[in-house]
């Protein structure tokens, strides 16, 4: 089958507009292909210049992060016929994202192994530690099996719309890792990474939880549900006292009084009734949605009916707080 | 067309223009819609982050009640769509687990059998409806109306729980209506992405920037407005976009409508019934641009 492929170029060393453009490409491939095999026969056949990154070909080592079509993947688990679906349609070739471009398709991912660096990613286990083998688990090691399955390529990284905006979000891969350890039944400073974890900037509690991770993983690592099992661990051990956390336990308290949400009181619990300065900056938007009628005031009286079934929702509520407090013990 | 309709907390409280504008809008279409008044929250997501178990119970007792109802369920909120893609996934799949939440609900006399159909009202548009038929319903065409589709993160991902494999093109369903009424879609950069309400309250700074910076790429690309089946992102981009264009230091100004009161503006109800006063960021250049049309 045909192939078109639109590349986009970057040559460090040339100046001005020269530097980033893209190239097209016209071949003529099996149609079995992937995205990898068609880059190396437009390398080997049609232009030495085009750089890429890449090794195994089989998804293990994780080298060949690109963007294509607008979204991270692995471009040796790609196929053509994955993304072309009517004949002649152009495939974009793009660098990875949120990282720096060293030329073409060859990104810098200095950035990504210091993210890695800052959660700690290996064991620490208690002083002294266990006379023989330490034994785990099986029960214990599979939820962890999934995230060890990364493979560190980068595309959920490239792609996390966060990081777009703010470079100190740890970002999806070291987030998922750092769950890895706080998890492992070895590990001895659990509470201590949860800490850190939660308090400090870019921490867990600055996922917006998009799925973008999710999507792009090719390894199903998850790694926002790897974020969300954080969530839930800091505020088990007791260590997540920030907005985030509050904004959580308002909410589940809302639907447990109400059977529904209570937006008018979720803001200032959230935030917390002391925080005088922030509930202060929070008046011109409220103003704003109350004379757009956005303001349900009358929610917020103290006398508003709860959902018919309540009681039932209630019971939902304690038979699942039994049997998560009996697991638990 | 009957469905047991879920209208979600939020066009039940902050943005009750969605609630108005979806059933005027629905009776005009002659789409039937059964409330669900007893319904609880689904979370939203933020239950299942800290007890999973409780919010699948919940969203399970929703789904009895829509079976018990005998109807599809329709929603009109892409994070409600998300939640209960993904709880109904996982009740399908495990037959054990689901007695167990099965028995659960007994007490209320009520069970969860696998298989409900559960749509967002922008699916239910494209697939049940039929986008040739709301054609056929539209009296004023919104020539020259340019959107800027936005369609909320948990609609779109993940694809795996969300019928993408069955029905590829969700991902583009909000161009395709946007068209079908006679408006022009127009990509930018940041349709897809995450509007950042979920963090509103934690980090309003990258919440807002998030907001703002979609919101100045669709202008970029010549958007009047936005159209979104998410009433939570439209309350991130909505209700806070003058906080948001301050953040971001640029004025933004682009009125975010619901994907009813497009539809509705379409099909020649009254924009006060569709209650197009009812947002932070006026919409009076969105209703000059139908007039206009119309006239010409």
């Amino acid at each position: 089958m045909k192939v078109r492929l639109k590349v986009k170029r970057h040559d460090p060393e040339a100046h001005g507009g020269q530097a980033s453009r893209y190239s097209d490409y016209t071949i003529d491939v099996p149609e079995h292909i992937t995205i990898l095999d068609a880059l190396l026969e437009v390398r080997d056949y049609h232009d030495g210049s085009l750089a890429f990154r890449y090794s195994c070909r089989s998804a293990i080592c994780g080298s060949c992060g690109m963007r294509v079509d607008g979204r991270g993947r692995l471009t040796c688990k790609t196929k053509v016929t994955d993304l072309v679906k009517t004949e002649g349609q152009e495939i974009l070739v793009e660098p990875m994202g949120n990282m720096p471009v060293i030329k073409d398709l060859v990104t810098d991912m200095e950035m990504y192994w210091s993210k890695m660096d800052q959660v700690t990613p290996w064991l620490q286990p208690a002083d002294p530690g266990p006379e023989r083998e330490n034994l785990v688990s099986h029960e214990a090691m599979l939820d962890l099996a999934q995230t060890m399955g990364c493979i560190h390529c980068g595309v959920c990284v490239s792609d996390c719309p966060v990081l777009e905006i703010d470079k100190s979000f740890i970002a999806p891969a070291a987030l998922a890792k750092a769950h890895r350890f706080v998890d492992d039944p070895r590990d001895a400073k659990t509470k201590e990474r949860l800490e850190e974890l939660s308090a400090v900037k870019g921490g867990i509690w600055d996922c917006t939880r998009c799925n973008m991770c999710v999507e792009v993983c090719p390894k199903d690592v998850r790694p926002m549900d790897r974020i969300m099992q954080l969530r839930e661990l800091a505020v088990k051990a007791g260590v997540a006292s920030g907005t985030g956390a509050r904004h959580g336990e308002a909410f589940v308290d809302s639907v447990q009084r109400l059977g529904r949400l209570d937006e008018m009181r979720l803001l200032p619990a959230s935030v917390g009734l002391w925080n005088a300065p922030r509930l202060l900056s929070e008046m011109p938007g409220a103003l704003r949605m109350l004379r757009a009628g956005k303001l349900p005031w009358n929610h917020a009286l103290p006398w508003r009916k709860p959902i018919a079934g309540i009681k039932h929702v209630r019971r939902l509520f304690d038979r699942a707080r039994r049997e998560k407090k009996e697991a638990s013990s | 067309m009957k469905y047991a309709f879920w209208p979600g907390c939020v066009s039940k409280g902050a943005c009750p223009e969605l609630y108005d504008s979806m059933i005027l809008t629905c009776a005009k279409l002659g789409i039937e819609l059964e409330e669900m008044y007893d319904g609880n929250c689904t979370g939203a997501g933020v239950i299942s982050e800290h007890e999973p178990k409780l919010a699948d119970l919940l969203n399970a007792r929703n789904f009895a009640i829509a079976q018990k109802m005998g109807h599809d369920l329709v929603n009109i909120c892409s994070t409600c769509q998300g939640v209960q893609s993904m709880v109904q996934e996982k009740l399908d799949r495990d037959e054990e687990y689901r007695a167990e939440i099965n028995a659960q609900l007994a007490e209320e006399g009520l069970e969860y059998k696998p298989g409900l159909v559960i749509k967002n009202f922008m699916w239910v548009l494209v697939e049940d409806y039929g986008l040739d038929k709301l054609k056929e319903k539209v009296v004023r065409k919104l020539d020259g109306l340019n959107c800027g589709p936005f369609y909320g993160c948990y609609i779109l991902r993940p694809s795996r729980i969300l019928g993408m494999e069955e029905h590829p093109e969700r991902d583009h369903y909000l161009e395709q209506i946007i068209e079908a009424v006679g408006a022009t879609a127009v990509q930018y950069e940041g349709q897809d992405k995450c509007c950042g309400f979920p963090i509103l309250t934690n980090n309003r700074k990258n919440s807002l920037t998030q907001a703002g910076t979609h919101i100045g790429s669709a202008k970029d690309q010549g958007a009047d407005c936005l159209v979104t089946p998410c009433p939570l992102c439209h309350l991130n981009l909505d209700a806070q976009q003058p906080s948001a264009a301050e953040v971001i230091q640029r004025e933004l100004n682009v009125p975010i409508i619901h994907l009813p009161q497009l539809l509705g503006l379409a099909i020649g109800i009254d924009d006060k019934l569709l209650r197009m006063n009812r947002h932070v960021v006026g919409t009076q250049a969105v209703l000059d641009k139908v007039m206009a049309a119309v006239e010409a």
